[in-house]
């Protein structure tokens, strides 16, 4: 029974995980299958996502600002718009900036936020990173949410501290996979409206066609900006999702542009760029593929271990992420080369609506 | 004037900063020749360089085992410039020719995951820890000191920073003689100017592809190697983390201008260094935490305000 409940446990944990990636593989492809921005700072604006939402939900801490202690619902909102402020900041500078040009621009832009994040101690606890952030529904179980409103209206302290007792310590992870799938869905929806829409439509004419676009009358400049605006927003609500989801972010390694930016990228090739639907399901394939190739690894180095007695299998170990992270690079030049456009290739809305 | 703030400000500033952009400058060359005869940011560039330094301590540590003794950086590069040649000709073969005619964003997609790629081969076989590439304390060049002592001006340069300097300098000039003498230079001149004309002329474009790979990849190595005797240590990371700079220098300098990128490297290896200088006050200008900052907000600056570059590169 212990192992079952341990494998439903890993496995909501792969959905969590799974979908904070489909959201970032979401805002992803509303920047590069939309509007065919391509932007590698995803890094840098998740960074912005997670630390904005720490820093304001976090109980009141000596190490860094603030620690407002904020509702959670507030810190996303806030993770969300501070996204899109920076990134409209970014976004009129450099979105004139061509293809190969906007990826540079992006890196360049995420290594400096990254930067700062490291370097204003004061402001951010720097390389030594902000923990105890509150995850949702977990976080009730912690006193100073129990103990003020809006959950002390319905019971006081002892009460609340006796029901949170009763449950199973594992009774969020269910409801936090839930509330990720759900912000996935909604972002889905949202998203899906959007690309039917006429708006939709436009950015499609400006991603292939942008002299032809502009010769129609669009406002091509302007088009891209809101795409790069809204994509990266999205990538700053993932960012707070993923602080709820680690409890614990520190600028470099939390961000690794391997694991935040490219990771995503092959998400969204293989998935199919330009299809919400494939974005999702490349973010879980992929984020599947990837953790399922973690057990197969550390299987497949116990039973060298157990051939080769005496072998230092440690190093084996140490390694093994890398090499999983070669197989991902060698899978999206398989992706780029025999299916370019992903599984699910983008499907062009009819004329007459869908 | 060779007071205090002399010898502080060239010793500690300057000649750290000529090295950084020496090494900067090689590594853009590279940079800016794919970008200017292949049309797209290779972003794998950083890491032949990095794997050309792994390979390269490889070979000295193979030195002490056979030879009993250290040999120096740069002969034990030699056989590294070699693999890294021939890794980049078959990343080229395998990776990037399939997308000759196809979009160029499909190349750079797949130059960004080879760049993965190598990195994360290197540290399968190498590790991911931080390796010592030459042990010891750097002491300053004896001649020099000396030379420039009876001028009253103390030169404190260690001899690595001695070779990096007139290593670059042999480099550039042979790469000059090249694209002006030669007839693969003048090809090479000639595809990054127009490929459909240079095609017409019966150039012949993969050749004049095959011989960037060379020169780039002998670049990066060299850069790497500098980087290594510099630093003293290497990591998987130092590819990624000179990339921009490298990009920045690119840029700087102007797509497809070799000069400008050795230019650009020389502005952004300066501008890093003297970024930390007291100008104005007691403290530095720029906290030294910021320091790999000040490639990316040039390189961002000069991408908003003049993408042509100094010496009026393309702009794609």
């Amino acid at each position: 029974m212990d192992a079952l409940i341990g494998y439903f446990l890993y496995f909501l944990s792969l959905l969590s995980v799974g979908g904070i990636y489909a959201l970032l593989a979401l805002g992803l492809n509303v920047n590069w299958g939309f509007a065919g921005l391509f932007n590698a700072g995803i890094a840098g604006f998740a960074a912005v996502g997670a630390y904005t939402f720490s820093l304001l939900t976090t109980a009141e801490s000596t190490f860094h600002y603030g620690g407002l202690g904020l509702p959670v619902v507030i810190g996303e909102i806030a993770a969300f718009l501070i996204a899109g402020i920076i990134a409209a900041v970014i976004g009129i500078i450099c979105i004139r900036l061509r293809a190969d040009y906007l990826a540079i621009a992006t890196i360049g832009i995420a290594e400096i936020i990254k930067l700062i994040f490291k370097n204003e101690v004061e402001l951010t606890n720097g390389p030594r990173g902000i923990s105890k952030i509150p995850r949702t529904w977990e976080h009730f179980s912690e006193a100073r949410y129990f103990s003020s409103q809006p959950l002390s209206w319905f019971g006081d302290s002892q009460s609340w501290q006796a029901f949170f007792d009763s449950l199973v310590n594992w009774w969020w992870q269910p409801l936090f996979a839930m509330t990720i799938l759900f912000f996935v869905f909604v972002v889905y929806i949202m998203l899906e409206k959007a690309r039917l829409s006429p708006w939709g439509r436009m950015m499609t004419a400006i991603r292939e066609n942008e002299v032809a676009a502009r010769a129609a009358g669009k406002n091509v400049t302007k088009r891209r900006v809101e795409a790069f605006i809204i994509g990266t927003m999205i990538m700053g609500l993932a960012g707070a999702l993923l602080a709820q989801h680690l409890r614990f972010i520190e600028p470099t390694h939390t961000f690794d542009p391997s694991k935040m930016t490219f990771l995503v990228w092959v998400m969204l090739i293989a998935g199919g760029s330009g299809n919400n639907r494939g974005a999702i399901f490349g973010a879980f394939l992929i984020w599947f593929v990837w953790s399922a190739s973690e057990l197969f690894l550390n299987g497949f180095i116990d039973i060298i271990g157990n051939i080769f007695n005496g072998m230092d299998i440690s190093m084996l170990k140490n390694r093994s992420g890398y090499l999983r992270m070669l197989l991902i690079g060698l899978v999206l030049q398989f992706v780029l080369q025999k299916y370019p456009k992903g599984i699910l290739p983008e499907r062009r809305p009819a004329a007459s609506g869908e | 004037m060779w007071d205090s703030f002399g010898f502080e400000f060239v010793n500690y500033y300057f000649v750290p900063g000529l090295v950084l952009g020496c090494i900067y400058a090689l590594g853009a060359i590279g940079i800016t020749l794919t970008f200017g005869i292949l049309r797209f940011a290779n972003f794998a560039h950083g890491e032949i360089m990095m794997t050309g330094a792994f390979l390269t301590w490889t070979f000295l540590e193979l030195s002490k085992l056979i030879f009993g003794f250290y040999f120096h950086p740069l002969i034990a590069c030699i056989p590294s410039i070699f693999i890294a040649i021939a890794i980049a000709l078959s990343v080229d073969r395998f990776f990037y020719k399939p997308f000759r005619d196809s979009p160029t964003i499909m190349i750079v997609m797949a130059s960004f995951g080879m760049m993965l790629i190598i990195r994360s081969l290197v540290q399968v076989i190498w590790g991911p820890n931080q390796i010592t590439f030459v042990k010891g304390i750097a002491k300053p060049n004896g001649i020099l000191r000396d030379l420039s002592g009876s001028f009253d001006m103390m030169l404190l340069v260690p001899s690595k920073h001695v070779f990096i300097i007139l290593g670059t300098v042999i480099i550039m000039l042979a790469f000059n003689y090249m694209l002006t003498k030669t007839r693969i230079g003048k090809a090479m001149r000639a595809v990054s100017d127009s490929p459909d004309l240079a095609k017409v002329t019966g150039i012949d474009v993969e050749q004049v592809i095959r011989a960037t790979w060379y020169v780039g990849g002998f670049c990066a190595v060299m850069a790497g190697v500098f980087m290594a005797m510099d630093t003293q240590f290497i990591m998987s990371t130092m590819g990624f983390r000179m990339l921009l700079p490298m990009f920045a220098a690119a840029i700087l300098g102007g797509i497809g201008r070799p000069f400008g990128a050795v230019l650009g490297g020389l502005v952004i290896g300066f501008a890093e260094e003297l970024s930390a200088y007291p100008w104005f006050g007691n403290g530095p200008l720029l906290s030294p935490g910021y320091k790999s900052g000040v490639a990316f907000s040039i390189l961002v600056v000069m991408l908003i305000f003049r993408p042509s570059g100094i010496l009026k590169g393309r702009v794609f």
